[in-house]
């Protein structure tokens, strides 16, 4: 379960995220929306551990751990993912190197036995078989010269791969078409579980058709202003944000 | 074991800590007394069984050599150099000339199987599948100070022709051939460190590949520094005889120690029509502490001709040891056609200091030189690439294609790119092209956010930065050259 209580972060002095409650139960997806600027990205940053950002108050804890206190990959071993509204593109290194990399750093912090690059192999491909991908793209060098949609595809594939516990899914539905969107909602659909939980950031009613969360929390200011059910991703798809942000205010 | 996977081993548990070839064999030496002087390089001629033009010539080497001056063009920087306070000769004492492996002195085979590098003749890539890889056996000269201690396949190579053997038995047994080209690529008094290695020098390697042949295997040399103050000025002869092939690595280490030492090689290539010279250096002496004390000054010269047309003369380098580096791989490219390479990764940490890049001579007609480097600096090191690519009246149509990329790490190291290009044919064409760029931030994270530790992450990016120039590399090095990397980058982030 994860636990977030009081949470405010900061960047360079600017308040940011300033007081936010969120609880997800295993094997739940909660789907964060909000307007620009309004802090979900921030939050994503701020869970996986990336360092620009300081946090002024409060606590986070997953599955009774302090998420706080550790480093990004003690986070990701921990099972944290975080899928970046902007993959980032690493010229020369091979995606599938990459991949077994990271595979195998958490294996081996999990105390688990490492892959060989034949097992690793056949793992990948089945997992991109699944989620309609070119085999090339194993090939390929991390996201360089990917189209903005294979950039998040190739989140989606790591995220496979790597199994969290905890996916956090900034924005991957943006800038994709129909038949994409409908593959990422598989991704995650496919490593739904009791053992599984997500937060899905997302600007759009449209994924959650495919990907239906257990609850949705509204975002603005850096507090969440609203949670409810699915009907309410529904409800801001026809009113928008702005009754919401004032009645708050 | 496979000789590979110990090889591997090796590299990977420096990855823990440090330099790891730091260790220092205690082993009873035959020591010069300190200094330089004419009495010095005879006792070092008498040592080494040398016929009287061999010794002249070294006098002559000195001669010249009293008359210059120690060069400080390049961006380095060292207190001065006390020539006199070196042992210029230092051996293992043992009966003379190993003839087989058996007469090898036990504690030099340990030392040896400790660096992970096998003199026991058997197949480097066991474990490997055939299938994949021909070449599956690599025949190694392993020099020790001042003298060869061992050479492996010998028999195999001498059946295609090849002669494979420290450079001081050449001196003896083929002194025609020693004649003919020693020091006709660089010249007793080409350059002050060349010169006194023309006067000093002890051991090194020497080739010879007969016309038509194409060596049946990897030739290596494995340098190792042990003495105390003394200096290693090994030389290396390759020549390659019309249509011959060969692929040469070299690797050196040093043990961990205060002082500075200095090592002034000279390797100098022939490659007669169509012959093709591939060279491969992973250089790790040691560079030094996180503090800049000790390690070793690496001042070469090395220098290949590709005489005959049509032939090729292949540099490639990773340089990760070393407190300072003074080197410049070149090519004098006379045959028309003829074709030099040159790949570097030259990666500087804490205080080292490198200072290098390479010449392309174009001389002959339709000559072309390719050069990749990669500069990485860390810490606060300071990595120059200085390079000079010249077309001479002759050489029409001649191309060069440069490219320098230089990555940083940290904010208090710094890059430097020096080109010096002239052009004096008017249909030669040269291209020149450089970058200089960080490892982001958000590089980093992505990588760690993956479960990768922060040092792993460094080395992945450094690796994919520098794969223009690995995958020149043969296979076996290319993978101890990547794990090399990490372990120079060591502390370098955080």
């Amino acid at each position: 379960m994860l636990d977030i209580r009081g949470l405010a972060a900061s960047i360079v002095g600017k308040p940011i995220l300033k007081g936010i409650d969120l609880t997800v139960p295993e094997g739940e997806v909660h789907a964060i929306m909000g307007p620009n600027g309004s802090g979900k990205s921030t939050l994503g940053y701020v869970l996986s551990g990336r360092e620009d950002y300081e946090v002024t108050a409060g606590s986070v804890t997953f599955n009774g751990i302090d998420l706080l206190g550790m480093e990004p990959e003690q986070r990701a071993a921990a099972g944290v993912f975080l899928a970046f509204q902007a993959p980032i593109e690493l010229p020369g290194v091979n995606n599938a190197n990459f991949l077994r990399t990271a595979l195998n750093a958490l294996r081996r912090s999990r105390g688990q036995d490492e892959l060989d690059a034949v097992q690793f192999l056949k793992l990948a491909r089945a997992e991109s078989k699944r989620l309609a991908m070119p085999e090339d793209m194993l090939k390929r060098n991390v996201n360089v010269g990917f189209s903005g949609g294979e950039k998040k595809r190739n989140e989606v594939l790591q995220m496979a791969i790597l199994r969290p516990k905890l996916a956090i899914l900034d924005e991957t539905d943006s800038g994709l078409d129909i038949d994409a969107l409908r593959i990422v909602a598989d991704g995650v659909n496919a490593l739904r579980g009791p053992d599984f939980s997500a937060l899905v950031i997302t600007h759009h009613q449209r994924l959650l058709d495919h990907l239906v969360p257990n609850r949705v929390h509204v975002l603005a200011h850096g507090r969440i202003v609203r949670s409810g059910g699915p009907e309410l991703a529904k409800e801001l798809e026809k009113s928008g944000y702005a009754g919401l942000i004032a009645e708050a205010a | 074991m496979p000789a590979v996977t110990e090889t591997l081993d090796t590299v990977q548990s420096v990855t823990q800590s440090g330099y790891k070839w730091g260790f220092e064999t205690a082993i009873e030496m035959d020591l010069a007394p300190k200094g330089l002087n004419e009495d010095i390089i005879r006792l070092i001629s008498v040592r080494k069984q040398e016929p009287e033009w061999m010794l002249e010539w070294r006098l002559k080497a000195y001669a010249a050599w009293l008359k210059m001056e120690e060069p400080h063009w390049a961006r380095v920087d060292h207190p001065p150099i006390d020539y006199q306070d070196l042992h210029y000769y230092a051996a293992p004492k043992k009966k003379p000339g190993p003839k087989s492996l058996d007469e090898v002195d036990p504690e030099l085979l340990r030392t040896y199987e400790k660096l992970g590098i096998p003199l026991k003749e058997r197949a480097l890539l066991a474990g490997v599948d055939p299938d994949t890889v021909q070449q599956t056996q690599v025949a190694v000269d392993a020099v020790f100070d001042s003298v060869s201690v061992a050479t492996t396949f010998r028999e195999t190579l001498r059946k295609a022709g090849v002669i494979f053997c420290p450079i001081s038995e050449a001196v003896r047994e083929h002194p025609e051939l020693v004649q003919q080209y020693l020091g006709s690529v660089v010249p007793v008094a080409d350059n002050f460190f060349a010169a006194l290695n023309s006067a000093v020098f002890t051991d090194g390697s020497f080739v010879f590949i007969p016309k038509g042949v194409r060596c049946p295997m990897e030739l290596s040399t494995y340098f190792r520094i042990n003495a105390r103050s003394t200096g290693q000025f090994e030389r290396t002869l390759i020549i390659a005889e019309a249509g011959s092939h060969v692929s040469y690595l070299e690797g050196c280490t040093a043990p961990q120690r205060d002082e500075n030492q200095l090592h002034a090689a000279v390797v100098e290539l022939v490659a007669l029509d169509d012959a093709q010279i591939k060279y491969s250096t992973v250089q790790n002496w040691y560079p030094g502490d996180s503090e800049g004390k000790g390690g070793i000054y690496n001042f070469v010269t090395k220098r290949g001709a590709c005489r005959g047309a049509r032939s090729k003369i292949s540099w490639t380098q990773v340089e990760t040891g070393s407190a300072i580096t003074w080197k410049y791989p070149s090519c004098i490219l006379q045959g028309d056609d003829s074709v030099g390479e040159f790949y570097s990764v030259a990666v500087t940490n804490n205080y080292q200091q490198a200072d290098t890049g390479t010449k392309m001579i174009h001389i002959g007609k339709g000559t072309r030189s390719t050069i990749i480097s990669k500069g990485i600096s860390a810490g606060h090191s300071n990595n120059t690439y200085r390079g000079l690519v010249r077309m001479l009246p002759g050489a029409a149509h001649a191309r060069n294609f440069t490219q320098c990329d230089s990555l940083l790490i940290g904010d208090r190291c710094g890059a430097h790119t020096v080109p010096y290009i002239e052009s004096r044919n008017l249909t030669a064409k040269v291209e020149h092209e450089a970058t200089t760029s960080k490892i982001a931030e958000d590089q980093l994270f992505y990588c760690r956010q993956r479960g990768l530790s922060e040092e792993d992450a460094v080395g992945l990016i450094v690796n994919g930065f520098c794969k223009d120039v690995l995958k020149e590399l043969p296979m076996e090095f290319a993978v101890e050259a990547q794990k090399l990397l990490a372990v120079s980058l060591e502390g370098s982030v955080g």
